[in-house]
């Protein structure tokens, strides 16, 4: 197994507040990691610190050999390999889903258009929403929409994705089939690394479990070993409340 | 008691004919008065017969002020025009006004003007004197340059509007390039064309340019070069880079604290003084850079207004798909933030238009210079009504246009569902 994220004792600050403390972390290829952990424990900061959405101030990031900090030249090039799927999906309401799909393949990859429509009937294919294509955003349920982000990320044919809280802002019966996709994706050997509250998936499809709690790694472990096993008393209290 | 009880359901039968029928008598008094001079409230005290209309129809609207009549027409009316007393007291005003102004405009503006002749003693009716219109028109449209020379403006003119109107027709990758056209290259083939001095054509000189024309051209040109200076300027006040951020703001700040008849005067008087001997820059390219970079100061926060309305998402999605500052800005950014201010920049445009009369302070003489010009001629004083309500209708006429262009534009690029 090759590495292909490693944190080494990651700090971050927001002004006064730390919100990671000392986080360390390695990412496996192929590897599927879930976070959880109550809200402001850093979860959504660590994987925005991944793709340099937010910036670290002490240690390391490497991804794909790549270390991250503010001399990183080519961040983009770093940025267009790591897919990520918002909790507020983020697409682009001015655009049509299949020009939210094609529009970085052609602009950042610089594939031919055609091509990079072909990928992306492909993707929009694969989460189900190809006979969407046309539409806007604003015409499409949550759900929908949500699977057009992951299609959009897709498309950029990423090494990992990342996913922040993916299905928090949908009603509860769209959330179904956003997992599905998710789910579907893990299964094709994905590299991923997801934020979610949803412990069904993460029994279904996660190698290991992160739990967070105030901005460090307070258990990590085999997925069965976690939720049969807990070591912290942080991680059972936590458990017995969402399970 | 009985007698006046008030208006219902019971008594409508008989009060909505009394009702309209004293609306009725008091549309009737005020429409003879205005139209026909006759005052069939005469027997009455002058002052009450003044406002005769809208006692009686105040009275009216009270009889036939009935909550759920049934009479759906009835309903309408009342709902919309007559819902209390105060407002049946507007709505009277409204019509008393309206019915009153009309007779005298009409009587200006067409009855009693006159529109045939050459000279101010041909005008001999009470109504505006079109006559000066008609005489100066040629002035008003060309400014001073010279009459035989005028078919390259018209040229000019002709072609820009030709050009558009095919624009809209073309198919969209067509549409692109008639776009980069008008923007870039027209622009120059017309200011060459107008103002001559190659292939054959007499140079006219940019003093002599004027009226209409020039008003087009100044705002053209100011519209063409303040909206990209602008959203540059936008984009460079929320730049993460303190250099280019404190420019932009100094830059707008000094802009907008000053007034534009300061600028003006400063870029044709003042700014000549500190070039070296010898250089010479144009007064009327003078006069451009100074509207455009006033006005761009403007639309800079007009478009600063939009960056700020999009949610941060739209930048971190752009960001993790890989691209750049500039590819984030003009593909996701700039497209919604525009959208989303395009009353404000119409507003902006639209002010632009109208701020170009004040070139008069630096001797550039436009649609509306000229006219102040014309009334003061020895040999046409006493025109300045007709010629400010010319040329208050023409600029209302183009800012109309840029403002229906706008709205039918902002339809046209919403995709809320």
């Amino acid at each position: 197994m090759t590495k292909i994220i490693e944190l080494k004792n990651v700090n971050k600050w927001f002004d006064k507040f730390q919100a990671l403390k000392d986080v360390s972390l390695e990412v496996n290829q192929q590897e599927k990691i879930v976070i959880c952990g109550p809200s402001g424990s850093g979860k959504s900061t660590l994987i925005r610190c991944i793709n340099r959405l937010e910036e670290h101030q002490e240690g390391n990031i490497i991804v794909e050999g790549n270390e991250i900090s503010e001399n990183t030249k080519d961040i983009e090039k770093i940025r267009a390999e790591v897919g990520m799927v918002f909790q507020q999906f983020n697409l682009f309401p001015h655009l049509s889903i299949l020009d939210n799909c094609t529009l970085a393949p052609i602009w950042v990859k610089k594939l031919p258009k055609k091509q990079a429509e072909e990928i992306a009937m492909k993707n929009l294919e694969r989460v189900q929403i190809s006979d969407q294509a046309k539409k806007f955003p604003g015409q499409l349920s949550g759900g929908q929409q949500q699977r057009a982000a992951i299609a959009r990320a897709l498309c950029m044919e990423p090494k990992i994705m990342l996913f922040d809280e993916p299905t928090s802002a949908l009603d509860p019966e769209m959330i179904k089939e956003v997992l599905d996709v998710m789910v579907d994706l893990a299964k094709g050997g994905m590299t991923m690394i997801v934020v979610t509250h949803e412990m069904g998936f993460a029994k279904e499809v996660a190698d290991n479990m992160i739990f967070m709690d105030e901005g460090k790694i307070v258990e990590k472990a085999k997925t069965k070993d976690f939720f049969d096993n807990p070591k912290s008393e942080r991680t059972k209290l936590f458990l017995s409340q969402i399970l | 008691m009985e007698l006046i009880s008030k208006p219902n359901k019971q008594n409508l039968k008989t009060y909505l004919p009394i009702g309209t029928f004293f609306i009725f008598l008091g549309l009737l008094d005020v429409t003879l008065n205005a139209f026909a001079g006759i005052d069939i409230s005469g027997f009455l005290p002058s002052k009450i017969s003044y406002f005769f209309p809208i006692i009686i129809g105040f009275i009216g609207f009270y009889l036939i002020r009935v909550e759920f009549s049934g009479l759906r027409n009835l309903d309408i009316l009342n709902k919309n025009i007559n819902s209390n007393n105060f407002n049946a007291f507007l709505t009277l005003l409204t019509l008393y006004i309206l019915i009153k102004s009309i007779p005298p405009l009409l009587n200006w503006f067409i009855l009693d003007a006159n529109f045939v002749g050459t000279s101010k003693d041909d005008c001999t009716g009470e109504g505006a004197c079109w006559v000066f219109i008609k005489v100066w028109f040629n002035r008003f449209m060309y400014g001073l340059y010279p009459d035989p020379e005028q078919w390259r403006i018209n040229v000019a003119f002709i072609t820009l509007f030709a050009l558009v109107g095919v624009t809209f027709f073309v198919s969209q990758k067509l549409k692109k390039y008639f776009i980069l056209f008008l923007i870039f290259v027209y622009p120059i083939i017309a200011i060459k064309l107008i103002s001559g001095g190659e292939f054959g054509l007499k140079y006219v000189e940019t003093a002599a340019w004027g009226g209409l024309s020039l008003t087009f051209i100044i705002s053209a040109f100011a519209i063409i070069f303040c909206f990209p200076i602008g959203v540059f300027l936008a984009l460079g006040r929320r730049s993460n880079l303190p250099a280019i951020k404190y420019i932009s703001i100094g830059f707008i700040e000094l802009w907008r604290g000053v007034p534009l008849i300061t600028v003006l005067f400063m870029s044709a008087v003042m700014f000549p003084m500190f070039l070296p001997d010898g250089t010479f820059i144009d007064k009327l390219i003078r006069v451009l850079i100074a509207i455009t970079l006033f006005e761009a100061a403007y639309m800079a926060e007009v478009v600063r207004g939009g960056l700020q309305a999009l949610p941060k998402g739209q930048y971190e999605a752009a960001r993790s798909l890989g691209m750049g500052y500039w590819k984030m800005n003009v593909l996701i950014i700039l497209p919604q933030a525009l959208k989303l201010v395009i009353p404000g920049i119409a507003n902006t445009l639209l002010a632009l238009v109208k701020d170009t009369p004040l070139i008069f302070v630096v001797g550039l003489m436009e649609l509306a210079g000229m006219i102040g010009l014309a009334k003061t001629n020895p040999k046409w004083l006493g025109m300045a009504m007709e010629g400010y309500v010319f040329a208050g209708l023409v600029f209302w006429i183009i800012c109309y246009a840029m403002s229906r262009y706008s709205q039918r534009l902002e339809k046209r690029l919403s995709t809320e569902r």
